[in-house]
């Protein structure tokens, strides 16, 4: 009796795993479907802009900073070893563009913007103005969710370039500033080896592909969310943990895509 | 928060945000030296590039002068054909001389191009006759022992 109830739980497990994905997939597809309304009232989406794009400025922008002036140090300090600090610039750049800037920026977006949506249409939904909603034939994905998600989107690939340069002038400072790497060679080194289309293009597509991974968790873990205070803070914290590991899962698909082989 | 201050910002936002896209472009990235359309393909064969990639420079007295576009095998001669996209700028005679060099003892390989003195240019899509391949070190230690070995000890 006891393996079958364990594999009973095991059975119960799975086919609410799979359907809860097939329930965000759905609802994704809807997402898509209901977008119409949030560019033909553009106002809607320019809200939603604001609150995760704008009020995200501040920690993205100090955070990609001290990420540039960390890696500027340590990169210093391990390739003085074999004579090459001039590579610093180049160092620098690459990561950034290519791995940290979207990584890191996405990760403080999911924390950041992705919670706060979690727990705004988890609220709406617990207090009925959702039900209210629909009851004026109002439909809530066209009206509440489409244009979160299309300001997440927009806003996060704007915030990863954003963190990038902020990372590169970071590492400036510390590099050439602060200890005197040459800044021609800074500069030139780093140029030579960043592609545009290699590397500072896959990194707009995959800071894409990471406000899509987490505006859709955030806003289905709110949609879905138990109308009580108790489920709407377990749906925010799922948010951050799930969208963080989607964005290190994915991460990791896409560089294998990206930029293996060279 | 009004409508109009609300607009206002995400303008900033959206124009700062492309604003840094273009830094990383320009500043950070190689799209300021690019001449996509002022350039011109030549061909070269070689019997080994030995590690020669696309987007590799070609060089000539050192100075930078195109990329190599594309690399890929000539099954008729069995030989490697390297198409390379020069600057138009820069005209080389025909008898010009095509290495495969490599910059610093473990550095990238890049093609450095010597000119000949023949009083005719290369015209767009023509093949460099003359061409040595890239040193493979383990060819050059082969050498060396065989070397070795034919003249015993002195």
């Amino acid at each position: 009796m006891a393996i079958a109830s364990s594999l009973r739980g095991i059975g119960t497990h799975v086919v609410n795993g799979v359907w809860r994905i097939g329930y965000a997939t759905r609802f994704f597809l809807m997402t898509l479907f209901y977008s119409g309304a949030s560019f033909r009232r553009f106002h809607l989406t320019v809200k939603e802009m604001f609150s995760s794009g704008v009020m995200s400025l501040i920690i993205i922008l100090v955070a990609g900073m001290f990420v540039g002036m960390v890696l500027g140090l340590q990169g210093y300090e391990t390739l003085k070893r074999y004579g090459s600090e001039s590579a610093l610039g180049t160092l620098v750049a690459l990561s950034l563009v290519r791995e940290l800037g979207p990584v890191l920026a996405a990760l403080l977006f999911a924390s950041r913007a992705g919670s706060a949506m979690t727990a705004e249409i988890g609220l709406m939904k617990a207090t009925e103005q959702i039900s209210a909603m629909e009851m004026m034939a109002v439909n809530p994905i066209a009206r509440v969710i489409a244009p979160r998600f299309w300001g997440g989107v927009i806003s996060l690939p704007l915030l990863t370039a954003m963190f990038s340069s902020m990372g590169v002038f970071g590492g400036y400072m510390v590099g050439v500033v602060l200890i005197g790497v040459d800044e021609g060679s800074f500069w030139s080194q780093m140029q030579a080896a960043v592609d545009f289309q290699h590397d500072v293009l896959n990194g707009v597509i995959k800071s894409f592909v990471f406000g899509v991974a987490v505006t859709v968790i955030a806003l289905f873990e709110g949609y879905d969310a138990p109308p009580t205070a108790e489920g709407v803070s377990g749906a925010t914290t799922r948010t951050v943990v799930q969208s963080s590991l989607a964005i290190l899962i994915l991460d990791f698909i896409l560089t294998a895509f990206m930029f293996r082989g060279d | 928060m009004e409508r109009s201050a609300l607009d206002l910002w995400v303008g900033m936002f959206v124009v700062a945000g492309i604003g840094a896209l273009v830094v990383l472009a320009f500043k950070v990235g190689n799209l300021g030296t690019y001449n996509v359309t002022e350039s011109y393909q030549l061909q070269a064969y070689f019997s080994n590039i030995g590690g020669l990639k696309p987007k590799a420079s070609i060089k000539s007295a050192g100075v930078l002068v195109g990329r190599v576009t594309e690399i890929n095998l000539d099954t008729e001669r069995y030989e490697a054909r390297v198409v390379m996209s020069i600057d138009k700028r820069y005209q080389f005679p025909k008898d010009t001389f095509a290495n495969i060099l490599t910059s610093g003892l473990l550095g990238e390989q890049y093609i450095g191009l010597s000119p000949g003195g023949d009083s005719e240019f290369l015209k767009p899509g023509e093949v460099i006759k003359k061409t040595q391949s890239a040193v493979v070190l383990e060819d050059l230690i082969g050498k060396f022992l065989y070397s070795k070995a034919e003249s015993p000890s002195k």
